[in-house]
């Protein structure tokens, strides 16, 4: 009887892992929305970038030699 | 006499700054637009505009701050012009969900980032830049041309639908067609359009 006491409700653990609420202002998602944006900031840059910089920053063709 | 060489120093410390903002150029583009393709688009635009303007750069201001402007002027005219959607690339938003690491309850970065395509484009770009781009709400406004509180009520509105979507499950549909954020898009365009024909016609 005691053994049939399983964890049948095996998701409504409480304050199981760290729900201490540090900063309650802060949503769940709040650190994702930097995730998405930091993994952006991280990911190599396309050539097309420095292409362009590289040819705005050419002379046109008054370069004297 | 040291004109030249100064001009040239002054150039070159332009592009060296300039291009050191082009990764979050192109975070704050992916943020506003969702799709992969048309930010860098927007980035390149922003780019050209800003070599075009570099005389009105004040060096020892923040570049991102001033890139992020033309930026956003840019976006917010391809917008109107081609009532370009939030569409949005699923494949894209997959692989992104798979990328943060070490989170034990994951956050589904592609739910994040659907949610976010549905706020209204002026709680959106605020949202990003605070909560994502790390401005002060100062900075933000700044950016945004509008008051400080007008920053904080369109942050805390912005927080507030996302909360509600993420945590309630009331998120827009995933269907590229006839989604919720699709309609706030265009509804939103809509009334941009018709104050600009009121302005226009009187």
């Amino acid at each position: 009887m005691a053994a049939d006491r399983q964890n049948s409700g095996k998701s409504a653990a409480p304050g199981d892992r760290g729900s201490q609420k540090v900063a309650p202002a802060k949503p769940d998602w709040a650190d994702g929305l930097r995730a998405l944006y930091d993994s952006v900031v991280h990911e190599p840059l396309p050539d097309s970038f420095m292409d362009l910089l590289d040819k705005l920053d050419d002379p046109p063709a008054s370069d004297p030699r | 006499m040291a004109e030249p060489s100064q001009n040239s120093d002054q150039r070159d410390g332009f592009k060296r700054e300039l291009t050191a903002v082009i990764p979050h150029l192109r975070a704050f583009a992916r943020g506003l637009c969702g799709r992969p393709d048309m930010a860098d688009d927007l980035v390149q635009e922003t780019l050209l505009k800003a070599w075009a303007a570099q005389d009105r750069f004040e060096p020892g201001t923040s570049m991102r701050a001033w890139t992020f402007v033309i930026l956003r002027n840019a976006y917010l005219t391809d917008m109107r012009r081609n009532r370009f959607r939030g569409e949005y690339d699923e494949s894209l938003a997959e692989r992104i969900l798979t990328a943060p690491a070490g989170q034990e309850q994951p956050i589904h970065l592609a739910d994040l980032q659907r949610a976010l395509q549905s706020l209204p484009a002026e709680r959106r770009e605020a949202l990003l830049l605070v909560g994502a781009g790390g401005f002060s709400y100062e900075e933000a406004a700044t950016i945004c041309g509008c008051a400080v509180g007008t920053i904080k009520s369109r942050v805390g509105r912005a927080r507030a639908a996302l909360s509600a979507m993420l945590e309630d499950g009331t998120l827009p549909q995933r269907s590229p067609r006839d989604t919720a954020a699709h309609r706030a898009i265009l509804e939103e365009l809509d009334q941009v359009a018709a104050r600009h024909e009121e302005a226009a016609g009187s």
